[in-house]
């Protein structure tokens, strides 16, 4: 998309600029002229809210970092006094928590878009391994950043999740003695994981630039899913999607602060007002809801099955549940992108969805009766989907036919 | 089409998962009723006197127990607080003495910089006072404690913005005392010596003994002559009202903040559709 270069140098500094280092050119290339499809609906404005959303949480961070105290003695006390004495404290400290679940909201209306779409065919299956790493890498940080509070959720959650990795043979024991520190959830737990709650936004910050950068190799993917074939398929970025992005963000920091000043509790646990005791177990321990689907999958495995116990069998299934993820390309082998054409897997996908959300469910319920049937069932059905239904879908359905082109869709549905 | 179809089996699916969650509930534990909190709602905000009536029941009866160890005296003269005056926050202060290493005799009268002086030096001393069960500190125990809602409620509470469970949970447990165990307690429930029973307590199986009863705090007519009611469900009430507010002292402003910020996002969406709708107008999309 950018052989043919947009940007000519107004005089003789900005040419000797260019010349050198030509960040003026590529930010005009890339951020103003780039072509796009015209016919993205507001499913694809949660790309820049995602940015949005990253930017509000490392600002608030940051500030955060100023004024709190990782040691297991003063970490609660530490928040609170956010909350109750810094200027503008708690304000920023509620951006900063609401931010998170806004985060993971955005995620996975931006992850569910993409498998609706195929934005994940050819040839953007990188782009699409760069933001299933960015979901991992945005897990792992959420989940430090929750045990930063030191709260009871937060110190059970420590303890719980490090123990997934307890399971692993041989690396197992050694590698759980890593990430905590020494044998049990502690200030050295509690000090690794602030600093490395610090850094992996940084890190998410530079994947996502890769992302960004393997997004414009190809260009977008549309809601028809064809190719762009000309340039009356697309609009220049600027001002079309900035405006619609910009429009987007604003739109979704409606609820966000809705969150953020009128209900800023509601999306923790009220024993995370309890400090972390690790001589008292909570009755409930429950992750925060956007780790509830894959914390259902660990749970739904608890029998053994030939010389894997429960325990290794969980974990790999809960790894499983997320790895699977990078091989969707190559699972839906289907050569239509978008589900708009696909009649059957458009069927599936909602199913998928409504299975995803039940699996969500499942996730707080207690592990008791008929959830624990149900959990199993979801789990099935998660796999079942990616390993069995999408690579027989893309074999026997007939999709209907597509358009030629972005602009004869678009006119076809201005006429119609 | 296609739109409403996934709405409507959505929906579907959440109620079928919701009468699921239903069915099991707890048979010993009653329904907490949620109280008409001043503090509830996006309008919500503090009742200065009843702030102040629960302060006067948590300093002549839950302080001997309870610490509340984030709680600055300064705090009780600040916006959207029980609103003392700066000369009756010194004044009370000066009647509390906090351990200052630096003081002559290791201890000073405090200043409303001081934390509110904990009854008990730790955690041992205060089970060793208690009968081995820990008072726990009331800083921010009203949103430590909730009420766990049933689906289609907790669903709810998302756009009503319900966080009252905590002074719920509160006041439905200071009034949740049976001088025996009743007949509604789980099957084969035995009261361990040194316990109470209470209705909504976890297990049932509570330390505190009845903290409060009806008379046990006088209260101050009002300037106006107007009384309120000596009685336990006034006192429960007021402390709790003061206990979520010990937890949220800024509530207020919070809120005063959070309109002033979600009118102007409204306001500024609405003119970025219209710019947005002016500059797609010659595309067709």
């Amino acid at each position: 998309m950018s052989e043919h270069s947009t940007y000519t140098p107004n005089n003789a500094v900005e040419k000797w600029f260019d010349d050198r280092l030509p960040v003026v050119r590529f930010a005009k290339e890339h951020l103003m002229d780039f072509p796009t499809p015209k016919n993205l609906n507001y499913f694809w404005t949660f790309g820049a809210i995602l940015v949005m959303c990253l930017g509000i949480q490392i600002v608030t961070g940051i500030i955060l970092a100023m004024h709190y105290t990782p040691n297991v003695a003063m970490a609660f006390d530490s928040v609170e006094h956010i909350r109750r004495d810094v200027n503008g404290g708690r304000m920023i400290q509620a951006f900063h928590a609401v931010g998170a679940s806004m985060f993971f909201v955005a995620l996975y209306i931006h992850i569910f878009r993409g498998m609706y779409y195929g934005s994940y065919k050819a040839p953007r299956e990188i782009l699409w391994i760069l933001g299933v790493l960015i979901f991992l890498l945005t897990m792992a940080t959420a989940f430090m950043g929750y045990v930063l509070p030191w709260g009871q959720m937060s110190g059970w959650a420590a303890q719980v999740i490090t123990n997934i990795f307890s399971y692993i043979p041989i690396v197992g024991t050694p590698l759980l003695e890593l990430l905590r520190g020494g044998f049990t959830v502690g200030n050295p737990t509690l000090n690794r994981f602030f600093s490395l709650h610090y850094l992996l936004p940084f890190v998410i910050a530079a994947v996502v630039a890769l992302h960004i950068w393997a997004l414009h190799v190809p260009g977008n993917n549309n809601p028809v899913g064809v190719d762009v074939k000309s340039s009356r398929d697309t609009v220049p970025f600027h001002p079309y999607y900035t405006m619609k992005d910009l429009f987007g963000m604003v739109l979704f920091l409606i609820p966000f602060v809705w969150f953020a000043f009128f209900a800023p509790d509601i999306l923790g646990h009220p024993d995370n007002y309890v400090m972390y005791n690790s001589q008292v177990t909570p009755s409930h321990i429950v992750p925060e809801w956007y780790f509830l689907p894959f914390y259902a999958i660990l749970r739904a495995i608890d029998f053994n099955f030939l010389f894997i116990n429960s325990g290794l069998l969980g974990v790999i299934f809960f790894g499983a549940s997320i790895l699977i993820l990078f091989f969707l390309p190559w699972l839906d082998t289907s050569k239509v992108r978008s589900g708009n054409f696909r009649p059957m897997f458009k069927w599936f996908f909602l199913i998928f969805l409504v299975n995803f959300i039940a699996l969500t469910y499942l996730g707080a319920a207690p592990a008791e009766g008929i959830y624990v049937i149900l959990a199993k069932i979801c789990t099935a059905y998660y796999f079942i989907h990616f390993l069995v239904i999408l690579p027989v879908l893309s074999r026997i359905e007939t999709p209907a036919p597509l358009p030629t082109s972005i602009s004869e869709s678009v006119l076809g549905k201005a006429h119609a | 089409m296609f739109k409403t179809k996934i709405i409507i089996a959505t929906v579907a699916a959440l109620i079928g998962l919701g009468s699921v969650a239903q069915a099991q509930d707890h048979g010993s534990t009653p329904h907490i009723e949620r109280q008409p909190w001043s503090f509830a709602g996006i309008f919500g905000t503090y009742d200065e006197h009843q702030l102040q009536r629960g302060f006067q029941v948590f300093r002549e009866v839950c302080a001997s127990c309870h610490s509340a160890r984030l709680l600055a005296f300064r705090n009780l003269n600040e916006e959207g607080g029980p609103g003392f005056s700066e000369e009756q926050v010194k004044a009370l202060a000066a009647e509390y003495e906090v351990a200052d290493a630096t003081a002559v005799d290791g201890v000073r009268p405090a200043v409303p910089a001081d934390r509110w002086p904990s009854p008990f030096a730790n955690d041992q001393e205060a089970r060793d006072a208690n009968g081995g069960a820990l008072p726990p500190d009331f800083s921010v125990l009203a949103k430590a404690r909730g009420v766990s809602d049933p689906f289609p409620t907790w669903a709810f509470n998302y756009f009503t913005g319900y966080q009252e469970g905590g002074p719920d949970y509160i006041h439905a447990l200071l009034n949740g005392y049976h001088e025996e165990v009743p007949e509604t307690a789980p099957e084969g429930f035995e009261l361990p010596d040194g316990k109470y029973y209470n209705d909504y307590f976890p297990g049932h199986a509570i330390g505190m003994a009845p903290p409060i009863a009806d008379g046990s705090v006088t209260y101050e007519p009002g300037e106006d002559g107007q009384t309120v009611p000596e009685t336990l469900e006034q006192y429960s009430t007021d402390v709790a009202a003061f206990m979520m507010w010990t937890a949220e002292p800024h509530l207020a402003g919070r809120k005063q903040t959070g309109f002033v910020v979600l009118l102007f996002l409204v306001g500024f969406a609405a003119l970025m559709w219209a710019t947005k709708r002016k500059i797609w107008a010659g595309i067709e999309h």
